[in-house]
């Protein structure tokens, strides 16, 4: 025992014994902060930078898209292509019916166009859009309601997307199979924009703020069913 | 200076802080949730715009009227169409199920030729183009060699345009042998035939009927237009209607009834002339009716001074309440009260068929029914039975029938239909196999069966496939692998009833003149053909007289031709209705040789063979099999939840079976407890079950609903055709029984088989 042995006779008691272990790993002491901050620090870095890119897979669009150029063709703004059907649902991405309007032939010779005309307009093939804010399956989210009835601005939770020359890529979470711009760019899932996330808690903090009603009409209890039907 | 296991366990403790300040933990909780909910079985609704396409179903004779909800181009949801005048927006669970049978693995994706034995379900996929040439080829060297009459072809409807192009075709081909699957529909109209002497239809004004007796019929068990059968119900609640349900079996219908009855099985007749009996003997009848409408109820003499009774003195004679409560077993108390209680209602209505009415039964039940509502005046009245006439708007083009056809024609028809045996008849269907059975080489040479599954519906299964095995060519239409469509040649499967135009008219049983019009709800899914085009198709192939019979260059061309201005109101409305259809005044109404309603059915009377002098009187049929080897008797039973038609239950419908129907792969036999302490069985035993066309295994099922020495089955179970959620499951009742002909029309009136148990 080698604190027996440095003993000096003043001090005898068990208590003062650890004292000159703790000198003698100080080499140690040092190392177990050193790797206290590797550890940390690296998983810091796999946390913010490496698992976001592990997640999320990126698939890129059928073709290209400007919505700038479709902006300047059109009277009504977005509900000129996304519209509300008779029945009050929302169409969403149009259908190769509406486009074929005006692209039975090819509009310009971009390479885009080309696809789109040869590959889906010729063979009379729907486009497989991936939408980015296509919610899960559990949620159930009028257009009608927000759009005509709360009388919201498409970009309060689209953004400028109307303002877009192109499409970026599509990234999809590799576990939920649910797009990247539903959790949002930030992986923190910080916010600056209203449509930076579209996540459960946007929707209610819209609504708290808004003095939205919270309960069910019919239950008169908490309004789960809304939109998780 | 060393690295030790400390630094490990502060590297994993640093990672444990790093991760907890990262949002990998927090994103990981979140999106771990999200995973669980996409299991690949989680159904996920359609997102697209929703649309409705109006149609009318043609999975029954019931012809109601449906609104099939798509998204997009899928089909989601098929609900009663609330402006049919059929079912008023109800919906039974067959048809509610359709989208199984349009989605389902069972169906037939293409045309297909046998490889392997017959039923073997060894099979190759070929063109439509070859498909159509081999099946047209050897109709063709049929007619080559003079043997058109034995070509043959089954259907489930003799209505409608597709039944039409079937008549023509064989017509011009020079065939006679159009078949139909039979149904209570036969009897009844030979009955109206017979008493009223008008060739057309039966329908009954139910809803405005203040008394119903129902002679064995399932009037909530899927008799009838089923889904019209349950708002009548509703209405005779509200109304207050009493309804009496007179059978051997505590049904849906007997449940729901206001009395039930029970009664000796094959005894119905016995108990509507005992009825008839009361009414006559204490004068309640209506006199009107009787005295100045009705032929035949008095005593009278024929032209050739052959006396005969009349109705009155028949009944009074043979069917009194004494006698009848002996052979009905229906005490004489309840027999009184049944009768009065009919006869001094404003608008009573006598009703049979058994079941479902999927066979037609004897005559003479039917010409005793109609005889006890012809006493209290309910022909062609509000509340009563009416007669309609025979649906005629189909504009058909002239027929082109040559030399060679006209031959096979005169060669008259294979099941004996329309003989001098028969003459009255229109199809013996349940005939066929016997006849070809007992034939040395088959008559029928070639057969084409659309809609419809003899293999399964048809008593007598084993006889019925043992004829099957001897026609040398059978081609099914058929859209999915069922009993037939397995024991055919060639399969030219036809769209399903959501993917084509056909119009279905004369619902069973409605009281106004009705045609509906189904319509393609989606594009056809796979490479079928609509069993109209492959007509043409195949009259075009054999050229000559039959391709200028068959004028047209596909179905839709002939619909529209032939349906003329119609088609243009029915692709509107849907339906065409007369509203306002009243039948004729009792004055107007008979166009019997004495211009009257005849208790004494002059149509089939034979001066010079009195033995087929018909009065409704009671011959009691014996079942099939001896008492002493089989003390017990077998009868059958029909459910909304199981379809016994051309279609079995789809899965969503097999879910609804309940476990006293079907344990497992076990049809449950219904006994009455008292019967089964006798033969020592108990509830939930297994036992075989016998009768002398044969044995299947079943489980014991008590019931106090049954009467004791009964044993029921139902029908709709023990398929046999390519489908894991239909087939082996339960046994099929038809491979338990036999046909009876009945003397006068020749159709089927087996109403059951003696049978016994031993417990295994």
């Amino acid at each position: 025992m080698d604190s027996h042995k440095d003993q000096t006779g003043k001090i005898s008691t068990d208590i003062a014994a650890p004292e000159p272990t703790s000198k003698k790993d100080d080499g140690a002491g040092g190392f177990i902060l050193l790797f206290f901050i590797l550890g940390f620090l690296a998983s810091l870095a796999i946390g913010w930078i490496v698992f976001p890119k592990l997640l999320y897979s990126q698939k890129k669009q059928p073709f290209d898209f400007s919505h700038v150029v479709h902006m300047e063709a059109v009277d009504d703004g977005c509900e000129s292509c996304h519209f509300f059907r008779d029945d009050g649902s929302f169409a969403g991405v149009p259908k190769l019916e509406q486009c074929i309007d005006c692209h039975e032939d090819a509009q310009g010779e971009s390479e885009d166009e080309a696809v789109f005309v040869n590959e889906y307009v010729a063979k009379e093939k729907e486009v497989p859009w991936l939408i980015y804010s296509k919610q899960p399956d559990c949620v159930f989210f009028s257009h009608v309601a927000h759009v005509k009835m709360g009388e919201m601005e498409c970009s309060e939770c689209h953004g400028n997307i109307g303002k877009s020359e192109h499409l970026k890529p599509y990234e999809e979470n590799r576990l939920t199979g649910v797009s990247r711009d539903i959790w949002g760019k930030n992986i923190a899932g910080f916010k600056k924009n209203t449509w930076d996330r579209m996540k459960m808690d946007d929707c209610s903090e819209c609504h708290v703020k808004k003095n939205v009603k919270q309960a069910s009409v019919q239950t008169k209890k908490g309004g789960c069913f809304v939109c998780h039907k | 200076m060393k690295i030790d296991r400390r630094s490990f366990l502060s590297l994993i403790v640093g990672g444990a802080a790093g991760t907890a300040l990262s949002p990998l933990p927090w994103k990981m909780m979140d999106d771990s949730a999200i995973w669980t909910q996409n299991w690949p079985w989680t159904p996920i609704p359609e997102v697209g715009e929703v649309t409705i396409v109006n149609s009318v179903c043609s999975l029954c004779a019931g012809g109601c009227g449906i609104s099939v909800k798509k998204v997009d181009n899928r089909v989601v949801k098929i609900e009663g169409n609330p402006d049919s005048l059929v079912n008023k927006g109800g919906i039974c669970s067959l048809g509610l199920a359709g989208s199984q049978l349009l989605y389902g693995h069972t169906r037939i994706k293409g045309p297909m030729k046998r490889v392997g034995k017959r039923g073997e379900n060894k099979w190759e996929n070929i063109s439509w183009d070859d498909a159509l040439k081999e099946v047209a080829e050897k109709l063709g060297t049929l007619r080559s060699k003079g043997k058109t009459s034995t070509v043959g072809a089954i259907l489930s409807r003799d209505k409608g345009t597709i039944h039409g192009l079937f008549e023509k075709f064989l017509t011009a081909y020079g065939s006679a042998n159009l078949m139909y699957m039979p149904s209570m529909s036969d009897a009844y109209n030979m009955s109206t035939h017979f008493m009223n002497g008008v060739q057309g239809l039966t329908g009954f004004d139910l809803e405005n009927s203040d008394f119903i007796l129902s002679l064995g019929s399932g009037l909530l068990d899927g008799w009838g237009s089923p889904v019209r059968m349950f708002k009548a119900n509703s209405i005779w609640k509200e109304n207050k209607t009493m309804v009496i349900q007179v059978e051997p079996r505590l049904s849906n219908t007997a449940a729901k009834a206001d009395k039930w009855l029970p009664i000796k099985p094959g005894t119905e007749t016995a108990i509507a002339l005992g009825c008839a009996n009361v009414i006559i003997n204490e004068s309640l009848f209506n006199k009107d009716f009787v005295e100045n409408y009705s032929f035949g109820f008095e005593d009278w003499t024929d032209d050739y001074g052959n006396a005969h009774k009349g109705f009155k003195n028949l009944v009074l004679e043979e069917f009194s309440p004494e006698k009848v409560s002996k052979i009905t077993g229906i005490s004489e108390i309840d027999i009184l009260h049944t009768a009065r209680q009919f006869a001094r209602a404003s608008r009573p209505l006598a009703l049979c068929g058994q079941g479902q009415g999927s066979a037609p039964g004897a005559l003479n039940l039917y010409m005793a029914v109609h005889a006890l509502n012809a006493l209290t005046g309910s022909i062609n009245t509000k509340g009563g039975v009416w007669t309609l006439p025979e649906p005629n708007y189909i504009n058909w083009p002239e027929l082109k029938v040559d030399a060679v056809a006209s031959a096979g024609l005169s060669a008259g028809r294979i099941d004996g239909a329309g003989s001098s045996a028969y003459p009255h008849s229109k199809s013996l269907l349940s005939k066929l196999p016997e006849i070809i059975n007992s034939a040395k080489e088959s008559p029928l040479q070639a057969l084409i069966v659309c809609e419809a599954n003899p293999l399964y519906s048809l008593p007598g299964t084993e006889t019925v496939q043992k004829a099957f095995d001897k026609i040398p060519f059978i081609v099914s239409l058929s859209s999915y692998m069922d009993e037939t469509a397995l024991n055919a040649d060639i399969i030219l499967p036809n769209h399903i009833y959501l993917e084509r135009y056909e119009d279905i008219s004369a619902p069973s049983g409605l009281q106004i003149p009705f045609i509906g019009l189904t319509k393609p709800v989606v594009e056809p899914l796979y490479n079928t053909k609509h069993a109209g085009d492959t007509i043409i198709a195949l009259g075009k192939a054999l050229g000559g007289s039959i391709a200028e019979s068959l004028p047209w260059d596909n179905y839709q061309e002939c619909i529209e031709t032939v349906l003329a201005d119609q088609w243009e109101v029915l692709t509107e409305k849907g339906f065409l209705a007369d509203l306002n259809y009243s039948p004729p005044a009792w004055n107007k109404a008979f166009e019997t040789p004495s211009s009257r309603f005849e208790f004494f059915a002059s149509a089939i009377y034979d001066a010079n063979n009195r033995d087929k002098e018909f009065v409704p009187l009671f011959t009691p049929v014996k079942p099939e099999g001896d008492a002493a080897s089989f003390p017990l008797t077998l009868v059958t039973y029909e459910s909304m939840r199981l379809a016994n038609g051309f279609i079995g239950d789809p899965p969503f419908v097999m879910k609804t079976i309940s476990d006293t129907v079907l344990k497992k792969n076990l049809s449950c036999v219904e006994i009455n407890p008292v019967t089964a302490g006798k033969i020592g069985l108990v509830n939930g035993n297994q036992a075989l079950l016998s009768t002398p066309q044969g044995s299947v295994k079943v489980e014991i099922c008590l019931s106090e609903g049954i009467m004791p020495g009964l044993v029921a089955l139902p029908r709709g179970l023990g398929h046999e055709s390519n489908d894991e959620y239909l087939a082996g499951k339960g046994v099929n009742f038809n491979q338990l029984v036999n046909p009876l002909s009945d003397p006068v029309t020749g159709m089927d009136m087996a109403w059951g088989i003696m049978a016994k148990l031993n417990k295994v």
